[in-house]
């Protein structure tokens, strides 16, 4: 079937293009990027007054599959990924059992075969997340990991980290940080300040991430091998990351959307879906954090989608599992406190929620480019939605943002010739 | 002024009229407690749970005499503890308040915000009788209360806590409601029982008793538990005696008419030499007859009349 | 709104209430009891006729009744709850109870049952300065000052000097 979307403004933050084109899909490649195409065309899409953007990649999602089918699904969660703009999701390790034999990976890829976009794994970097020996790296990588990490956890002993890191120098892969002193945030449930005091629960200080930045951008140093620190959330990690930059240390970095946007200050109602680890932190971090993707010194917008199920949420703060959702909502959450409050232009977030992603992994994604398997998103910036449980695609609804107004509704998603969400609505 | 609040959860949210409404209310509630028939009909045919998920006799035994003494219903409603997982039993707990028609909820839990959980789940009003670190707000209202019929006044009182605020709901209530009716409050702590940026509630940090005492027309002082020396917050129990425990000597550098008061239950020989319990200082006994008539006031403004 | 008892009416009227109160009663086990807020105090002024025209200091007592109330669930904004004080021992006394207006009868009766939550008086008497007719109970007051028969929708409000800044009874259209 042959695709033709007129009259959209075209961003694309490869190429730098950023302008009304038409775009013809022919055959499953796109083969014309152009004002005013005349072909004919099988479908047409009249895009005028809407935005196309390559399909968005996240580095970060939780899957749940297997051992937690019942709060998400490698299904579920492609679709929750499509309502979100994604076209390639990365899912963490962490299941039950964790993917930390090559086994395990062929299992997401069989079970990635029925979803509508492609899902790569992540595999662990020590047998069983136990943060005690190595998983057997090289063959993980060779069944199709595309990265490594034991996130949910970070890799205690430095010698170990010290060991994936070398070890990865030739796998062409990154090692993937969860940064967090166990012993410091032990019993926490949101930042240490004053606020923590104020509500009587035990907060996670800042340093608890900090040191373990520092330990592994030494380490990354020393090895010279690529790291990726996940969910950036304080001004002293940026700080630390930043010096490494300048040093040239390998190393990229990734903030989540609600690290963005809300601070601390969301958990006065005790809400249990405002309880995330790395935790809210304080009105001065969110900024740093918003400028530091301006600098370019964080690299990458990942949602860390974490669903859990309302039966688990719905608890007392201290006894609620850390975690929210993210896939559906994180571009328009982007879209309406980060673009339209001019902290990032539209091809800056194209950069860090598509491009930069695809560069980090090397995947072929990411761009807009006459040739290739088009992964398109086409939004309608001045179009609203109110996030809801009904509307959201995910099998579990744990997120603070329920009854939120958001901007840049996600209207169509195409890969190939495969249309996965037509004017809203995706094609399951 | 208009009561309008559903719930009492905490005292932060408070303003200081809201707390002089509470204070003035208690005040005839008092005298009920010293007629020969000590009812009044006012709740006749409500029915107050009582739901203590943490032990505690005497908070629980205040507020059932409240209740009585109001005529309401009461039940007693204490889930097991260490067996039962806490956060099942917390929504199951819901649900069999919802089908029982309850018309109020007096809630004692360990976790911060478990009150916050309940009450934005229930139409009937929830008390909050201790969540955790958080808020004790009943007994931070009877604290006022007891020092304002002993002082006649709260504005400009010098006021000291003493001992473990980091894990203390009484200290963090009494500090909100003390600062909103403007006393200045000092609180008294070895380091490693102060919770982290403490002095923005307000409040000036001593890590020495005479020094803190200096002056002081009241001093409040804190159980301490014995788990914290085994958390390694404090070396032992006796060096706590030794520099936090309140003497006759001590008492000295406050002023001559300082009044003492205590949460209960006393560790007589720690936080207090038993002189002190005992002296004509001491307004422990006093504290313990003012929380009937404060939580019976409470009950009554959150039960006696439509909230808007 | 209109006055229809200024301050010398008033104050003949409550004389002759009293009057009639002293002729009646034995004086050897009287008490008097003033229900919040203007029925104190004119039970206060019934108290000092007393005291003037026999020497006795007669015991005085003061409820608020709004813990006793069955309408309690009814009203829109919290009544303030202020304090009762019986400082003497009700049972044996014969007490004189007093309130500025009676109209439904159903003040009267929470006054009552919280008298006699404090013992066992002799016999109660009821003083009132207006009766207004409209009993809701089989409740009827034994010194009247005045009576009047006024429509539902009206309402009598009675000023005293101790509170108000003049004397007298209105009627007044309820909104």
């Amino acid at each position: 079937m042959s695709i033709l979307i007129k009259g959209a403004r075209v961003i694309d933050a490869y190429s730098g293009l950023d302008g009304i084109r038409d775009i013809l899909i022919e055959k499953g490649k796109l083969v014309k990027l152009e004002k005013n195409i005349k072909e004919k065309a099988d479908k047409i899409i009249h895009a005028q007054g809407k935005v196309v953007i390559p399909g968005l990649i996240d580095l970060h999602a939780h899957l749940r599959e297997p051992g937690r089918e019942d709060e998400e699904t490698i299904l579920s969660g492609s679709w929750a990924g499509v309502h979100g703009g994604y076209t390639v999701i990365c899912c963490m390790p962490n299941t039950q059992p964790p993917i930390d034999h090559p086994g395990m990976v062929n299992y997401v890829k069989e079970q990635a075969k029925s979803s509508p976009i492609i899902i790569l794994p992540y595999a662990t970097i020590s047998k069983n997340r136990e943060g005690k020996e190595l998983a057997e790296l090289g063959l993980l990588r060779e069944t199709g990991a595309v990265g490594f990490s034991d996130d949910g956890s970070p890799v205690m002993d430095a010698l170990l980290m010290r060991r994936a890191l070398e070890y990865s120098l030739m796998l062409n892969a990154p090692i993937i940080s969860h940064c967090e002193d166990l012993n410091l945030s032990r019993g926490g449930v949101m930042n240490e300040g004053e606020l923590s005091t104020i509500l009587g629960l035990k907060g996670i200080p800042a340093e608890a991430e900090e040191i373990m930045v520092e330990r592994d951008l030494k380490l990354a140093q020393l090895t010279g091998a690529h790291l990726h620190i996940a969910h950036v959330s304080t001004k002293g990690s940026v700080d630390l990351i930043r010096e490494a930059k300048e040093k040239g240390v390998k190393v990229t970095c990734e903030v989540t959307p609600h690290h963005l946007i809300l601070t601390e200050e969301a958990l006065l109602s005790f809400n249990p879906h405002t309880k995330v680890n790395p935790p809210l932190r304080r009105k001065e971090d969110v900024e740093t954090l918003q400028q530091a993707l301006k600098e370019g010194v964080i690299d990458v917008i990942a949602t860390d989608h974490a669903p859990h199920l309302a039966t688990e949420k719905e608890k007392e703060i201290e006894e609620a599992p850390f975690g929210m959702i993210g896939l559906d909502t994180c571009f328009s959450l982007i879209f309406t406190y980060i673009v339209e409050k001019g902290i990032l232009s539209l091809k800056e977030v194209v950069e860090k929620m598509s491009l930069n992603p695809a560069k980090i992994l090397n995947l072929p994604w990411g761009r807009i480019k006459v040739g290739e398997v088009p992964h398109l998103t086409i939004f309608d910036p001045e179009a609203t939605w109110i996030v809801k449980e009904d509307t959201l695609y995910s099998k579990s609804k744990n997120t603070p943002f329920l009854g939120w107004e958001l901007k840049g509704k996600i209207e169509w998603v195409i890969i190939g010739e495969r249309i996965l969400m037509e004017r809203g609505k995706c094609l399951l | 002024m208009k009561w309008r609040r559903k719930d009492l959860l905490g005292l932060r949210e408070l303003s200081r009229e809201e707390i002089e409404y509470i204070l003035e209310t208690a005040q005839p509630f008092k005298e009920i407690s010293e007629r020969p028939i000590k009812k009044v009909p006012t709740l006749r045919g409500k029915t107050v749970v009582n739901l203590f998920f943490e032990p505690s006799t005497r908070t629980r035994i205040s507020f059932e005499l409240a209740e009585k003494r109001l005529s309401a219903d009461t039940i007693n409603f204490t889930p097991g503890s260490s067996s039962v997982l806490k956060g099942e039993t917390l929504l199951d707990t819901l649900r069999n308040i919802q089908a029982m028609q309850i018309d109020c909820v007096v809630m004692r839990h360990p976790s911060p915000g478990s009150c916050h959980f309940l009450a934005q789940r229930l139409d009937v009003p929830v008390i909050n009788a201790g969540d955790g670190a958080h808020e004790h707000p009943t007994q931070a209202l009877l604290d006022l209360f007891t020092i304002k019929e002993k002082k006649k006044r709260i504005e400009g009182l010098k006021v000291a806590i003493v001992g473990d605020i980091r894990f203390s709901r009484v200290a963090r209530s009494n500090i909100w409601g003390l600062t909103k009716m403007g006393a200045k409050v000092r609180v008294i702590s070895p380091p490693t029982l102060l919770p982290p940026c403490i002095e923005k509630m307000g409040v000036e940090v001593f890590y020495h008793l005479k020094e803190g005492l200096r002056n002081v027309d009241v001093i409040m002082a804190l159980r301490i538990q014995r788990e914290r020396q085994n958390e390694s917050l404090i070396p032992s129990i006796r060096e706590y005696r030794k520099l936090y425990g309140i003497t006759r000597e001590v008492l000295k550098v406050a002023k001559d008419d300082v009044i003492i008061m205590h949460p209960g239950p006393v560790n007589r020989g720690i936080e207090l030499e038993p002189e002190v319990v005992d002296s004509s200082h001491s307004v422990i006994l006093e504290q313990v007859t003012n929380g009937v008539a404060v939580r019976m006031a409470i009950l009554y403004i959150l039960m006696g009349g439509e909230v808007s | 709104m209109r006055k229809f008892i200024d301050q010398e009416e008033l104050r003949d009227l409550w004389l002759k209430v009293c009057r009639e109160v002293s002729r009646e009663i034995p004086h050897s086990n009287i008490a008097i009891v003033g229900i919040r807020t203007r029925g104190a105090h004119l039970a206060a002024r019934l108290r000092n006729f007393l005291k003037e025209r026999t020497g006795i200091d007669v015991p005085f007592g003061i409820l608020d009744i709004t813990l006793y109330r069955d309408d309690l669930t009814a009203i829109a904004e919290q009544p303030v709850v202020r304090s009762t004080e019986i400082p003497f021992n009700v049972t044996g006394k014969r007490i004189v109870l007093v309130d500025d207006v009676i109209y439904t009868g159903r003040t009267v009766r929470a006054a009552l049952d919280e008298l006699i939550d404090f013992g066992r008086p002799s016999y109660i008497r009821l003083a009132v300065l207006i009766d207004r007719g409209g009993r809701e109970l089989p409740i009827q007051p034994d010194f009247v000052g005045k009576f009047v028969e006024l429509a539902p929708e009206e309402v009598v409000e009675v000023k005293l000097k101790e509170i108000d800044d003049e004397e007298g009874a209105y009627i007044l259209k309820k909104k």
